[in-house]
């Protein structure tokens, strides 16, 4: 199964997110710029997501909704620069409502990759400080981890020959 | 959600630079198979003693690992809670994505199979 890589290297304001996808980047582009779309992947299953607006151009602004079963909601808005294509990706800024002032700038970028898709995320943010806020807040309250996470992670820490 | 300082931001990012260097991070993976001196560390890198104590100290200065001596060798311990620390960090916001992306598949094969049954 493809895997998602998370790239956070200490000392940088940036995160990079790659993950592979069996299908044409055509697609993948839709399931990322069609609202109606988006809210059936983005976040988890637990998690209803509304989108208040997504206006797709030059400009463009765009606000969805995270709701809990317990009520609680977490939003985000941001601008889409330049028109979202196919070849040039998707250029915009996020924001999450409950931290205000703290933007990132994300592109999203949609590669042709051995049949299938590679989609690229680069996030770069005002600080090391907000990068660090948002990969520990996960966007997401609490979800238990075991000592797994510690097996796998000492599994990815490769030997040196 | 909570977007906040953490207070243990400070010795995160002494973890985060110990586990920066790929023979730190090689150490650490030999040490999981137990304790060991400075030499057995030394052995398979072609990096001298001195250098591979100071890595260790390193480590040690991290809380990655602990050093204790039994007769007259001074053997190197790996520490799990850092990097179980670590690891939790950044395992929410992997389980954010996985999810997220494992959803976007099944939405994918969805539309490939109804762009299949319904062609143009």
């Amino acid at each position: 199964m493809a895997t998602t890589q998370i790239i956070a290297e200490p000392g940088m304001p940036q995160i990079v997110i790659t993950r592979e996808f069996d299908a044409p980047r055509a697609l993948l582009f839709r399931a990322y710029t069609d609202p109606g779309l988006l809210v059936q992947w983005l976040g988890p299953r637990r998690l209803t997501m509304s989108v208040d607006h997504f206006d797709v151009r030059d400009g463009g602004t765009w606000r969805y909704i995270h709701r809990g079963a317990d009520g609680t909601e977490a939003a985000f808005h941001g601008v889409f620069h330049g028109t979202p294509s196919l070849d040039g990706g998707i250029v915009q800024t996020f924001e999450f409502e409950g931290a205000p002032g703290h933007v990132s700038l994300e592109t999203v970028t949609f590669e042709e990759h051995a049949g299938g898709t590679l989609v690229r995320t680069n996030d770069v943010f005002q600080s090391v400080e907000d990068r660090d806020a948002m990969l520990q807040s996960g966007m997401q309250e609490g979800i238990n981890e075991s000592m797994e996470r510690l097996d796998e992670l000492l599994a990815r820490l490769a030997p040196v020959s | 959600m909570a977007v906040e300082a953490v207070e243990a931001d400070d010795q995160l990012s002494v973890v985060f630079g110990a586990l920066a260097d790929p023979t730190r991070r090689a150490l650490l993976t030999r040490l999981t198979q137990g304790d060991a001196t400075v030499a057995e560390l030394a052995a398979p890198f072609k990096v001298s003693q001195p250098a591979i104590s100071r890595h260790l100290k390193v480590l040690e200065q991290a809380g990655l690992i602990s050093r204790h001596r039994r007769a007259t060798a001074r053997l190197s311990h790996l520490e799990a809670e850092p990097l179980r620390e670590v690891t939790e960090w950044l395992a929410r916001y992997q389980a954010y994505w996985d999810e997220s992306y494992e959803r976007l598949d099944v939405l994918l094969a969805a539309l490939q199979d109804d762009h299949d049954e319904h062609p143009g």
